[in-house]
């Protein structure tokens, strides 16, 4: 398999007041470019701490971490996040928020029509085209999070990173986005990371799910291929064997293999 | 006095508030809304009515600040009506009417008008103000940003601010030799603090999502500091402007008492020299109203801005 993400015995750990924290041990995946990755796991199994050291935000204190064969060694527009909470900068606008990576990305290159003409595009790819000149507080929760996800696509990432993007949004809206994305990886062949916990996401969405044991001291479990022909349809596949099979199959490494952890935590 | 109307003003401020947030969930069910509007703009007959409501809402809520100052001017009367050497609200008054009919006199450099007085107060009021936000507004953006120096300078911070500002006077004298100066000082030193702490917990309290933006878009240093530093911080720098004027204000008055000169402040230690109480009192509600419009000022500078940013 092509190795374009690779990621060789890392491990994290935090010192805390108590002495050191183990959040992640011994990872190992290889992600080939346009493959489009979930990871799932229950809460504080470390899936965002995973997805924070693919971005550089932190760093491993095991192990190494390559994109294309060199070394993560810090953040960077080539691995755009999409974040949790959108993190729009409430000051600017939403062609303003968008601008400012793409300003960032391509001003060496580019003149400032081109720069306009690459956001208001960007802007357009998720249907926000009315909106650009609307303040990140004047639109809907479903909208924000389109923007953040049009700021990290319009840096043209070699790699999208995706922490719960839509795991604050309502049930119909995140089936839109959802769908929306889809189109989008299908259109720019994008190779994505997403954190999710929602086993019908990543289902829907991925070709790899790559699930988590629970913290501390996570790694990954299992890794579940979904063979689904694109394009999916979530009403098609409803029925689908093997859609349900894979759904099954994630939903029993959740409930039953990491149940118990979870429960003597609890 | 000062508290009263902070609060009267708190109350038309939410009040503002909430017409805001009003607005766009009228126009979300935007064109019906729009079309009453352009109906009652339309027809006369209609038009009356909002009228005679915002009359109705002016006088209500212009009602209560208005009833206790009169309720404050009636216990002074009474106070004062049977004479005493507390002059009564007549007196002061009149002699209000006198002192007011020509501000900008000058007699010589200890006998000027009032006009004067107060312009020269605010003059060293806004050099020493200007200097301290010259100096607190970037050192807070240094201490907010670097841990250690934060750390370093903290103990020190806290040492000197509680100290009164007029204890600081001394040693403006003995350094600039002058009265004037040195009470530019004192504004200087009294009003630092508040900027400082202000500006240095902004910075602090930037979200980390956003600095997190930053570093993935891979900021300039120059970028972070005007797109997300800059705007995160400004309404805890305003606050600190807001209550450092404040404290100016209330500083200058002594200050000018002690070093004397052109100012409110020796105006009132003169007045009393000259046992004219009546100009005392008047000197009180001058300042009074002076700092509530400096403060008022800045509540909406702050207000505007803000709204610009967010």
């Amino acid at each position: 398999m092509e190795k374009f993400v690779q990621i060789e015995g890392v491990g994290q750990t935090f010192a805390t007041k108590k002495g050191k924290f183990v959040a992640l041990r011994d990872i190992d995946l290889n992600i080939a470019q346009g493959e489009f990755i979930a990871l799932i796991g229950h809460s504080g199994c470390g899936k965002s701490t995973l997805l924070n050291l693919i971005a550089g935000l932190t760093r491993p204190t095991d192990g190494v971490l390559l994109l294309e064969g060199r070394e993560i060694a810090g953040p960077g527009p080539e691995r755009a996040v999409v974040f949790q909470n959108h993190s729009l900068l409430p000051w600017l606008t939403c062609f303003e928020n968008i601008y400012l990576a793409v300003e960032r990305v391509f001003s060496t290159k580019e003149g400032k029509p081109k720069l306009k003409a690459r956001t208001q595009a960007a802007i357009e790819l998720v249907g926000l085209g009315h909106a650009a000149h609307k303040y990140p507080h004047e639109i809907s929760g479903g909208m924000k999070q389109r923007v953040g996800i049009a700021r990290a696509l319009s840096m043209e990432p070699k790699v999208l990173l995706m922490d719960e993007p839509f795991g604050a949004l309502d049930a119909l809206t995140r089936a839109k986005l959802q769908d929306e994305l889809m189109k989008i990886c299908e259109a720019t062949k994008a190779t994505v990371v997403m954190v999710t916990h929602d086993v019908d996401e990543a289902v829907l969405l991925s070709d790899r799910i790559v699930m988590m044991t629970n913290g501390p001291a996570a790694t990954i479990g299992e890794i579940l291929e979904v063979k689904l022909p694109r394009p999916r349809e979530r009403l098609v596949l409803a029925h689908d064997p093997a859609y349900i099979d894979c759904r099954a199959a994630v939903l029993e490494f959740l409930y039953e293999k990491q149940a118990h952890i979870e429960k003597m935590v609890a | 006095m000062s508290t009263l109307t902070m609060n009267g003003d708190f109350g038309s401020k939410s009040r503002v508030d909430r017409d805001i947030h009003d607005k766009p969930a009228a126009s979300s069910a935007s064109t019906p809304a729009k079309e009453k509007t352009m109906e009652t703009s339309a027809t006369p007959v209609m038009a009356g009515t909002p009228l005679g409501e915002r009359l109705g809402n002016l006088t209500r809520t212009a009602m209560p600040p208005v009833l206790g100052l009169l309720v404050l001017v009636g216990i002074w009367f009474v106070a004062t009506h049977k004479g005493g050497s507390i002059p009564g609200p007549v007196q002061v008054w009149n002699a209000a009417v006198a002192l007011f009919s020509n501000p900008f006199y000058r007699n010589g450099p200890n006998d000027q008008g009032i006009g004067w007085n107060v312009l020269s107060s605010l003059q060293r009021v806004g050099i020493g103000f200007g200097f301290a936000a010259l100096v607190g507004i970037p050192l807070g953006f240094i201490l907010g940003r670097f841990a250690f120096l934060s750390a370093m300078v903290n103990p020190i911070i806290s040492l000197l601010r509680p100290v009164s500002p007029l204890a600081w006077l001394p040693i403006g004298l003995l350094v600039f030799k002058k009265a004037d100066p040195a009470a530019t000082y004192t504004i200087f030193i009294c009003s630092i603090w508040p900027m400082i702490m202000n500006t240095a917990q902004g910075v602090q309290r930037v979200p980390q999502d956003y600095l997190n933006v930053a570093r993935v878009l891979a900021l300039s240093e120059w970028k972070i500091v005007t797109k997300i530093l800059f705007p995160a911080v400004l309404p805890y720098m305003l606050t600190g402007i807001r209550l450092s004027i404040g404290t100016a204000w209330l500083v200058i008055v002594a200050a000018e008492m002690l070093t004397g000169g052109v100012g409110i402040g020796f105006w009132v230690w003169d007045e009393w020299n000259n046992l004219k109480v009546e100009h005392i009192i008047i000197a009180i509600f001058v300042i009074g109203i002076v700092g509530l419009i400096l403060e008022q000022m800045l509540i909406l500078l702050a207000r505007k801005l803000t709204k610009e940013s967010s």
